[in-house]
């Protein structure tokens, strides 16, 4: 018996799953079409302060002029609209989008934290057992909607905060019509240089641009030389070091910077 | 995913789909040369894998709605987490008969905003005047709202 392979077969199909998918990436790019830069703020270790900075960096941005939008891709931990000032208050609806609420400086945000009931973790409806096969999956297409579905409108800097970890960078990497810039957060410690230098390597391979690295919580009770050592065995800069207690200007030289 | 008829050696297409409510999937398939019908039918589990990958088995006949799958699955949502920013289209919209704005109150305000649009985009289509809780059924079969 001779059966047709999957390519093989070649007439027009009503379900065309994949020209949906296709429609899918093509209403990504269209969104970032008006993006000058989308900046991926990641970092392998959990605990360092991705948001944080993220959402310091962005208020930076914008206060030097620059259109700037902030998507939290953490989306069982989101904290970048809180940190934002940006958490209350209804996400408009229109006809082909969702209007980004607007910060602190004017930094446009959208995050899981704006559309979840207090207190309550991200939960999906569907089958409890075993939801492993279908919960990545879920979690890939909000991020998906998160980029394509906000009228982000024209931006010279979009930063997406991506939780700890690489699942997420994944992601958005197989989303986006070309691989992200990455800033990278660390803490001075060794342990935290591991862990970034595995995400680091993993966006790197992913054909990810690496920006630099920013060092958080230096200066206290952390005590190591993971950015420079990171700075060194990579090749790029240490583009800030945030002190426990930061100084006015801390993040405005880490917005020029870039 | 694609239907082939091994004896005819040709693509099976698409026929209906069934959503029995609990959430499995029934999909047919028909052989345009020899006229056999074969039904998929998916557990919840990969019921739900479709969902979350934003497509629809049959195409899509309305546009996707803004962050349709977040509003559409999300079990947590806020009640007040939306508002329409403007009556879209409503001037030309359908009306609603009192037991279809009844059942449509019944769902939950998260994504309520989004599953009004689609039953009256569904009915404008078709030139439905009145939305009706038989309307509501139909559309939720030929689109695939499970849960909606």
């Amino acid at each position: 018996m001779h059966i047709r392979t999957y390519h093989e077969l070649t007439e027009p199909d009503r379900s065309g799953l994949a020209a949906q998918i296709g429609a899918q990436r093509r209403r990504v790019a269209a969104r970032l079409a008006r993006v000058e830069r989308l900046i991926a703020v990641m970092s392998g270790k959990g605990g360092v302060g991705k948001s944080y900075v993220t959402a310091h960096a962005a208020r930076a941005l914008a206060r030097a002029g620059r259109r700037v939008g902030v998507l939290d891709a953490d989306l069982n931990g989101p904290t970048a609209a809180r940190l934002l000032g940006a958490r209350d208050g209804p996400l408009a609806v229109r006809e082909d989008a969702i209007e980004p609420a607007v910060g602190a400086d004017g930094v446009r945000v959208v995050s899981m934290d704006q559309l979840l009931a207090d207190g309550r973790p991200l939960a999906f409806r569907g089958p409890e057992a075993e939801s492993f096969v279908w919960r990545g999956a879920a979690e890939a297409a909000a991020l998906r909607e998160f980029v394509a579905d906000v009228a982000w409108g024209a931006l010279d800097v979009l930063l997406v905060d991506l939780p700890p970890g690489l699942a997420r960078f994944q992601e958005l990497a197989e989303l986006l019509p070309a691989p992200p810039a990455v800033l990278t957060v660390t803490i001075p410690t060794p342990e935290s240089g591991d862990a970034v230098r595995r995400a680091l390597r993993a966006a790197l391979e992913r054909g990810a641009t690496p920006l630099g690295i920013v060092e958080n919580m230096t200066g206290g009770a952390f005590a190591g030389t993971a950015a420079d050592d990171l700075a060194t065995e990579f090749g790029i800069p240490v583009l800030g070091r945030i002190p426990w207690h930061p100084a006015p200007d801390t993040w405005d030289r880490l917005g020029e910077r870039l | 995913m694609k239907f082939l008829c091994v004896d005819c050696d040709r693509q099976m297409t698409f026929e209906e789909r069934q959503l029995p409510g609990d959430g499995t999937l029934a999909v047919a398939f028909k052989c345009p040369g020899c006229g056999r019908v074969i039904a998929l039918l998916t557990n919840p589990f990969e019921t739900q894998l479709v969902s979350s990958l934003g497509v629809v088995i049959g195409g899509r006949t309305v546009p996707e709605q803004p962050l349709e799958m977040v509003r559409g699955m999300v079990a947590t949502g806020k009640e007040d987490a939306f508002v329409e920013g403007r009556e879209r289209g409503a001037a030309s919209g359908p009306v609603w008969s009192r037991e279809a704005q009844e059942r449509l109150a019944r769902v939950p305000n998260f994504v309520r905003g989004m599953v009004k649009k689609i039953y009256a985009d569904y009915a404008r289509e078709r030139s439905i005047a009145e939305v009706t809780t038989a309307v509501m059924d139909a559309a939720r079969a030929e689109l695939g709202l499970e849960g909606m």
